[in-house]
């Protein structure tokens, strides 16, 4: 194909079709997909987990692998010339040059064993600057991006910094040698509400000044509200509709993407739960490793029938309160009273009975179930531990009913988990918890790891067994969206401490406390006007 | 730093008491010395003789108290055997072990690694798949039988190189290249799938898509990441070497002191046995710390 002449768009992808061949023969992980992006611009592809909406930037960025992949079809032109016809040696001088990019997860793509300083440096250093000049420039990008002591920072390793400063440091790394382009593969995911909107405002910041383009992959309708222009949807491997931000969200043409809006979390009704007995009190619990106090002192009441949820960032103590009255740690101090009784003075017996009326469900499926046992195994073993709930003769039916009441096929049993997907995982988790006939169930961030989708289901499955188990749930999460759909009543912490707690009506409408405002303002809408409203809100300037 | 090193010298110094203990009474076991160094017809008396010279006759607790004192005082008695200090002989043979030690596991070490890394780069590929064949043979062959192959071949077959003794450059090639089969396998394999998964690792994306070379990708991001594992192999091959290579340095009559060890034991060399173990076993500590010293030089998470 011939070139295209410089009046042709910044970066274009045109029918990119990718397969990777498995075991289990060839898998299309994008099928004839195109989208360009401009300088000035920021584009956002939305998609869900396996919908391949970071397969078309991996190939930008010479990242796929061959073999297994295969590049079928389609062309990736940069500046009117192709990339996939160059070769590797040229692909390199332009990769971190001209386009750049930023992961999930920076800790991991950050290299453990050298100082930051040495590894925003190479990024310079590679593409012919001097050394002497590298280190002063790294300085400069350094306190760029929000790290003020910057001879300090550079100096140090990855682990020395939180999670939103190695994302920092690696915006500083793909910023170095001022891209046209910078790619940014689901930025902010594994950061706290408040980090993430920094992220973003810093990504919005320099891009501002700059002036490049600015590609962002993402899972996350809110993040497509707050920064992207432009929306490209896929699934499956296909891109199902684009266009602008604010189109897409007020009037989505494809089926997928209709779903997908309805099911953004933070649209519901708010709970109001009618006040009933408490079930379980904790009273001033306390939490200390050495000298560091975990928590600093945590009161609060579960009543009967409902979902109190526990929310905070990480490190705010919202797990550890979990563990410890479930006596997978030790308590400094304080009570756990469970039906008039404190569970810290149990004896192992009583202790041993009591875990029955108390299950939790975790973030990880993958992690937490038993990978070489079946779901039949995983479900009847509660019953082999606990012998006096069923008898051996019913635990077939028994599975076969709790699956079919969380959604799954009571014929699957003697499947394994792999070979399940992730929400169908949690579904088996949530399974197996309720084998023990319940009155508490802890979630710990049990649906955080899944697609918009299952979890709008998933949360759905646990408030339907709510009503028919007469459950109580304990919902330990960091979403507030899907908080404010789910909870009766709303616990805020902060490093160790209750910062307020209160019915979710009066935590999301008129909440009391400084810090509460400032997790709801960071939180995200999926609606780009509101966000645009509250990014002007908070520029301080009028909305036209 | 300082508080860890302390550390590592108490719990070494109770493992070498524990084993000061362990190999005098157990090597008292093996018999008594005088029937093997006083002719078959030598008179009682000549025996009663020998005995008090060397302090046989004493109860086992008095010469253990006599040993550890002198021990204190860095004394580790006589060679009955040699008539010189027992330490001295040790020590002369264990320069020996040390140098083959290290001349065998630095060739080792360099072409390992770098084999192995570059086995990593393209898995599955044609150096690949030969690095890895002759890696596991290498990693399976019995010295003592390569050994002699080699003597029979390359020394007596095609005279190259002489079949044992030292002297000349030429004394060393048999042994370092009987030495270097295993460990090399061994290492090789832990480099590779140390590499492998290094290369498939998240800060190796980010460097290719900063631009940099496969070569600084490979020996500059993956490999120092890869290294961990493969110190622990390295030196735990390194201290075997130490220990004296007993089947090679026997097959070979090179003067280490593995062979040292050997030639004592069978002579009841009480002496020398105890000194030899003690030295080898005080330059595994010092290697051991080396290897910890290694570790935190090599990975900024790990600090003592």
């Amino acid at each position: 194909m011939a070139d295209r002449d410089m009046q042709g768009p910044l970066l274009q992808v045109q029918n990119l079709t990718v397969t990777f061949q498995t075991a289990r023969g060839p898998v299309h992980a994008v099928r004839n997909v195109s989208w360009h992006i401009d300088r000035g611009e920021v584009l956002a592809i939305l998609g869900e987990s396996g919908s391949g909406k970071s397969v078309s930037a991996s190939a930008v960025m010479d990242l796929i692998d061959c073999p297994p992949g295969i590049i079928e079809t389609g062309e990736i032109f940069y500046q009117g010339r192709d990339l996939l016809k160059m070769s590797r040696g040229l692909r390199r001088t332009i990769n971190g040059k001209k386009i750049a990019m930023i992961f999930q997860d920076p800790l991991a793509h950050l290299n453990p064993v050298y100082t930051v300083g040495w590894q925003i440096e190479e990024a310079m250093t590679i593409h012919g600057m001097a050394q002497s000049k590298a280190q002063a420039e790294t300085l400069r990008l350094l306190r760029k991006v929000g790290l003020p002591d910057a001879e300090v920072a550079a100096a140090k390793y990855p682990h020395e910094f939180s999670g939103g400063q190695r994302q920092r440091l690696m915006i500083a790394m793909a910023l170095a040698l001022k891209p046209d382009v910078l790619i940014a593969d689901e930025p902010t995911t594994a950061l706290d509400v408040t980090v993430q909107a920094q992220i973003l405002q810093l990504l919005q910041e320099l891009q501002a000044e700059t002036g490049m383009a600015l590609l962002i992959i993402t899972h996350d309708l809110g993040v497509v509200a707050e920064v992207a222009d432009r929306v490209v949807v896929m699934n499956k491997g296909e891109i199902v509709e684009q266009g602008t931000a604010a189109a897409v969200y007020a009037n989505p043409q494809h089926p997928y993407t209709k779903r997908l809006m309805a099911a953004a979390p933070g649209q519901g009704a708010l709970h109001e739960g009618e006040q009933s007995s408490p079930i379980l009190e904790l009273k001033d619990l306390r939490k200390s490793y050495g000298a560091f106090e975990a928590l600093k002192g945590v009161s609060y009441v579960l009543h009967e029938g409902e979902t109190l949820a526990i929310v905070g960032e990480s490190g705010s103590g919202k797990s550890t309160t979990a563990r410890l009255m479930l006596r997978l740690e030790k308590a400094t101090s304080g009570q756990a009273i469970y039906k008039g009784r404190d569970l810290f003075t149990l004896s192992d017996q009583e202790l041993f009975r009591m875990r029955r009326d108390i299950q939790m469900v975790f973030q990880d499926p993958t992690q937490s179930l038993n990978p070489r046992m079946t779901v039949y195994q995983l479900i009847s073993e509660a019953w082999a531990i606990h012998s006096d709930i069923l008898p051996k003769t019913r635990w077939k039916s028994r599975v076969a009913e709790l699956l079919d009441q969380v959604g799954l096929h009571s014929e699957h049993m003697h499947r394994y988990p792999h070979q399940f997907s992730g929400g169908q995982r949690q579904r088996i988790a949530i399974a197996r918890a309720l084998a023990l006939e319940p009155r508490v169930i802890v979630c710990d961030e049990a649906v955080s790891a899944l697609d918009v989708q299952v979890q709008g289901q998933v949360i759905a499955l646990l408030d339907r067994l709510k009503a028919e188990y007469g459950l109580s749930y304990i919902f330990i999460a960091h979403d507030l969206p899907v908080v404010r759909d789910f909870a009766d009543r709303v616990v805020v912490m902060q490093g160790g401490r209750i910062v307020e707690q209160g019915p979710v009506r009066q935590i999301f409408e008129h909440p009391r406390e400084r810090y509460t405002r400032d997790l709801l303002a960071a939180s995200l809408d999926p609606d780009p006007e509101i966000q645009a409203r509250r990014r002007a809100a908070r520029l301080g300037k009028e909305v036209a | 730093m300082q508080s860890f090193l302390t550390k590592r010298a108490i719990s070494s110094g109770v493992s070498l008491l524990l084993l000061i203990v362990a190999v005098f009474f157990l090597s008292r076991l093996t018999g008594d010395p005088t029937d093997l160094y006083l002719p078959v017809d030598a008179s009682a008396e000549a025996r009663e003789n020998f005995r008090e010279l060397h302090g046989l006759n004493d109860p086992l607790i008095v010469q253990f108290g006599h040993y550890v004192a002198d021990l204190v005082r860095l004394d580790f008695g006589e060679s009955i055997r040699r008539a010189r200090p027992a330490l001295e002989v040790v020590i002369e043979a264990f320069v020996w072990t040390f140098q083959l030690a290290v001349i065998t596991m630095a060739i080792v070490s360099a072409a390992a690694v770098s084999l192995g890394a570059l086995a990593a780069f393209h898995v599955g590929g044609a150096f690949d798949r030969i690095a890895t064949f002759f890696s596991l043979i290498g990693a399976s062959a019995p010295d003592f039988w390569i050994a002699i192959v080699a003597i029979v071949v390359f020394a007596v077959g095609f005279g190259w190189v002489p079949t044992s003794g030292t002297g000349t450059v030429w004394h060393w090639i048999l042994p370092i290249g009987v030495l270097f089969i295993r460990p090399f396998g061994l290492i090789l394999q832990v480099v590779r799938g140390s590499m492998i998964s290094a290369l498939g690792s998240a800060y190796v994306k980010t460097a290719r898509a900063k631009g940099v070379t496969p070569k600084k990708t490979i020996f500059v991001h993956a490999l120092r990441n890869a290294m961990l594992p493969v110190i622990t192999v390295i030196g735990d091959q390194a201290a075997a070497l130490l220990n004296g290579a007993v089947i090679v340095e026997t097959i070979f009559g090179f003067p280490g002191v593995g062979k040292l060890m050997i030639d004592s034991i069978l002579q009841r060399d009480f002496s020398v046995v105890l000194a030899a173990i003690m030295v080898t076993a005080l330059a595994i500590f010092l290697m051991n710390i080396l290897i910890d010293l290694a570790y935190a030089a090599l990975d900024p998470r790990i600090r003592y």
